[in-house]
């Protein structure tokens, strides 16, 4: 009954996303005030209606109702009630569900803090996110319904993925799908832009807070899942270039492109045309990232549910309503015409340096993600792409942004003298390049040259983020006035680019990684650290079985930890699964692997030594933490100047 | 040219450089970063390339698992039901790794015939197998004549 309910609630939700997507659309074409007003109402009733169908599916988890396709598929009797309400979006039907309740949200969020805003514009903003919701509740209804029986009832279901059953994985999804559906926002604002003429340039700042936060939530997704790979999937490293994970890192590259040309054109009103497209291309990459790992096309870890229906119907929705957006702009940018002027040395010279840079970057990640799927839809083989590639591609294109990031916020709008600017930041172009120099070669004797690279520029990134607060608060203290805290987020989040940067520079130079045959009682050393294989116990879980290692580890004479990796067995999915034990320190983490036996009690193990490893999620949370900083500040608040 | 002009040049001179300094960064990395993928019975065939990496699928053979005593080396062959190449590893294996599971391999030929993998792959499902294998099985099915030197 419950179930039906919710069935029918989603429905419900989808008459009234139609609703919310078609009158106030006509009403600001007609300038029907009245059909204007029911963008609000319409959209409060889709998300009861949404939130009442998300409740029943979850509520037909808590109760394990087998009876429930979706349900008997992603959970067992034996599942702990934390992964009960987490396997909701364990899988396809309940993710895009969960997927539809963040829009709904998002949508509302817009509704409630756009009254300040004139009506036509609010109203065709909510309309263009209602046409979306539409699309998608459509597609789930249509192709991937959570609420489907199954008859007859199995007696037990088969449980959630057991690569899900972890902590981060109960919040990287959310975490995720809140950035992806975010940008529907900066695409609808855009949208509306491009309907009303979009001739002024205010719909950027209305824009800037919405396009931060989904930013924000983006980088938290990817933090989290690329903390998940490092410590669930136990092979050693904290990204892979893996399609999917490049799907979610392709809609960040343009979110961040899209976050510095709002500025741009908010300020000085430049770019104007240009941010409009990236506004539409960051939705567009993230509808195109849910179509890549939806349809099936791209073989990964992550690919989870493959249809080719689906995968028809994704691809149709997203001509609509990239094609539809596309065309809009064609037909209105030569409409859009920026009034503003400026020199190549100016804050507006390097705020586009940063556009062109983030964009190369997301087109060579694109063509290396595409490309194996082109190759193969043509005939010409199946091949494969690696890290090599990306690796090659990404670092020489992000290095220079780093560095000009350093000189853009210490320019000024308009006209900036070059010599002036160097002039004023000698010190810590100096400084950063000595200290680069120095540091790896006094710690441990290394002369790379990439690593001097990444490591100057970090400092750089650091030093400059913490030099350009510091003098513009000793301006502002003269008046008693405070820095703004868009400003501090900026900073904060420049801070956090060069902390992620030193992390990812010692790890990949400085990071030890050693394949060992090991018996009980065996003692080994891997970077100053000894370890002692103690033996194997067996340890159960609540659906679980393992054998567990246990390894004491000193320095030295000193006792550092006992390491406990595991190998376990979910009883329902009997895959075995690796579970790493980790030694986790700021400037440094041990990292253990238990592989397989290998017969007379040998087995198989992996020790890492990952110096610094820390430092790069450490970075991409003070980058997250700086853009929250960004988005609350009070000049983006309604009705603020 | 008017100032706007200049400027508009120089936003597009900027555009291009962008675009060509992406292009030769991925044309270069691509020359030496793609993996193609062979099959056991391509691979016999001579079709696979003896200085370039690439990528084997197909069926770990029953019993075919060879461990080295004393460390963490193995051989084992890796077949499509038709034909059999010699894989040697040495490292940790993926969980699902077992005999008679699709695995894929990275890796060169050496001059003898053995392919040494320096990664091997099998996927988190037990019931998943990779597209290119599950092909590689299914062409080898349709010939069951062995075909030495012809293309597959």
């Amino acid at each position: 009954m419950i179930v039906e309910l919710g069935h029918f609630a989603l429905l419900l939700g989808l008459g009234m996303a139609l609703v919310q997507g078609v009158l106030p659309m006509l009403g600001a074409y007609t300038g029907n005030a009245v059909w204007m007003r029911m963008a609000r109402p319409a959209t409060a009733a889709q998300l009861a209606m949404v939130a009442i169908a998300y409740g029943c599916l979850t509520y037909a988890f808590i109760q394990l109702d087998f009876s429930v396709l979706y349900v008997a598929n992603n959970a067992n009797s034996e599942l702990p009630l934390m992964y009960r309400i987490a396997a909701v979006w364990g899988a396809h039907e309940g993710s895009l569900l969960l997927w539809i309740l963040m829009l709904a949200g998002w949508s509302m969020a817009v509704a409630l803090w756009s009254k300040r805003l004139p009506e036509v514009f609010s109203a065709r903003v909510l309309a263009v996110l209602g046409l979306l919701s539409v699309g998608f509740i459509l597609f789930t209804v249509l192709t991937s319904n959570p609420f489907e029986r199954v008859f007859p009832i199995p007696v037990d279901g088969r449980d959630l993925n057991p690569l899900l059953q972890d902590p981060a994985l109960v919040i990287h999804p959310p975490l995720l799908y809140m950035g992806y559906v975010g940008l529907s926002i900066p695409f609808a604002f855009a949208v509306a832009a491009l309907l009303g003429g979009g001739l002024d340039a205010v719909w950027a700042r209305w824009s800037r807070p919405w396009a931060t936060l989904a930013w924000v939530f983006l980088t938290l997704g990817i933090t989290l899942g690329s903390w998940w790979a490092y410590y669930e999937l136990g092979w050693g490293g904290w990204w892979f270039w893996d399609p999917v994970e490049n799907a979610s890192f392709l809609p960040w590259l343009v979110a961040t492109a899209l976050i510095h040309s709002l500025a741009a054109t908010d300020k000085r009103d430049a770019f104007k045309s240009w941010t409009v497209l990236l506004a539409i291309s960051g939705f567009a990459l993230s509808l195109l990232g849910t179509f890549l790992v939806r349809s099936g096309v791209l073989v990964s870890v992550h690919a989870f549910a493959t249809d080719p229906d689906r995968g028809a119907f994704l691809l149709a929705f997203f001509i609509a309503a990239v094609g539809g957006a596309l065309l809009l702009y064609a037909f209105r940018a030569n409409k859009m015409t920026s009034s503003a002027r400026y020199g190549a040395i100016s804050r507006e010279g390097f705020l586009l340096a940063n556009n062109v840079l983030l964009v190369v970057a997301t087109g060579v990640v694109l063509l290396g993600t595409l490309y194996p799927l082109i190759v193969d839809a043509l005939g010409l083989g199946k091949i494969s792409v690696g890290p090599p590639y990306f690796n090659a591609v990404f670092v020489p294109v992000m290095l220079p942004l780093v560095l000009l990031m350093g000189f853009g916020p210490f320019s000024r709008w308009k006209r900036t003298g070059l010599l002036d600017l160097i002039q004023r930041l000698k010190w810590p172009l100096l400084g950063s390049a000595a200290a680069g120099l120095a540091l790896p070669w006094l710690i441990e004797g290394s002369n790379s040259l990439i690593l001097f690279a990444a490591l100057a520029l970090a400092f750089w990134a650091i030093w400059t983020a913490i030099l350009d607060p510091w003098q513009r608060w000793r301006k502002l203290k003269g008046d008693g006035r405070r820095l703004p805290r868009s400003v501090l987020g900026m900073c904060l989040a420049h801070v956090g680019i060069g902390v992620f940067i030193i992390g990812v520079a010692v790890d990949t130079e400085f990071g030890v990684e050693r394949n060992l045959r090991v018996v009980p009682g065996d003692t080994f050393e891997v970077h100053g650290y000894q370890f002692e294989f103690e033996g194997l116990r067996t340890v159960a879980g609540p659906n679980w079985d393992a054998v567990e290692g246990v390894f004491h580890v000193t320095r030295g004479a000193r006792k550092v930890t006992t390491l406990r990796p595991q190998k376990r067995v979910y009883r329902v999915q009997a895959d075995p699964m690796t579970q790493v034990a980790i030694h986790p320190r700021l400037r440094r983490d041990l990292y253990l692997v238990l592989g397989e036996p290998l017969g007379g009690g040998a087995w198989s193990a992996r020790v890492n030594y990952h110096p610094m490893v820390r430092w790069i999620w450490l970075g991409a949370l003070l980058m997250a933490f700086g853009g929250v900083l960004a988005a609350t500040d009070r000049r983006y608040r309604p009705g603020a100047r | 040219m008017t100032p706007a002009r200049k400027q508009r040049l120089s936003v597009v001179l900027l555009i291009v450089f962008g675009v060509s300094l992406a292009t030769v960064l991925a044309l270069r990395a691509f020359e030496d970063n793609i993996l193609f993928f062979y099959s056991p019975t391509q691979v016999l065939a001579g079709e696979a390339p003896l200085d370039k990496r690439f990528r084997i699928g197909g069926l770990v053979e029953e019993g075919s698992v060879n461990r080295e005593e004393g460390s963490v080396a193995m051989t084992f062959m890796l077949t499509d039901t038709l034909h059999q190449v010699a894989i040697e590893y040495s490292g940790l294996l993926p969980n699902l790794f077992r005999e008679g599971q699709g695995v894929i391999a990275h890796g060169r030929l050496r001059e003898d015939g053995m392919f040494v993998a320096d990664e091997v792959l099998a996927r988190h499902d037990e019931n998943y197998m990779a597209p290119e294998v599950h092909e590689a099985l299914k062409r080898a099915a349709r010939e069951p004549v062995a075909p030495h030197g012809e293309g597959g």
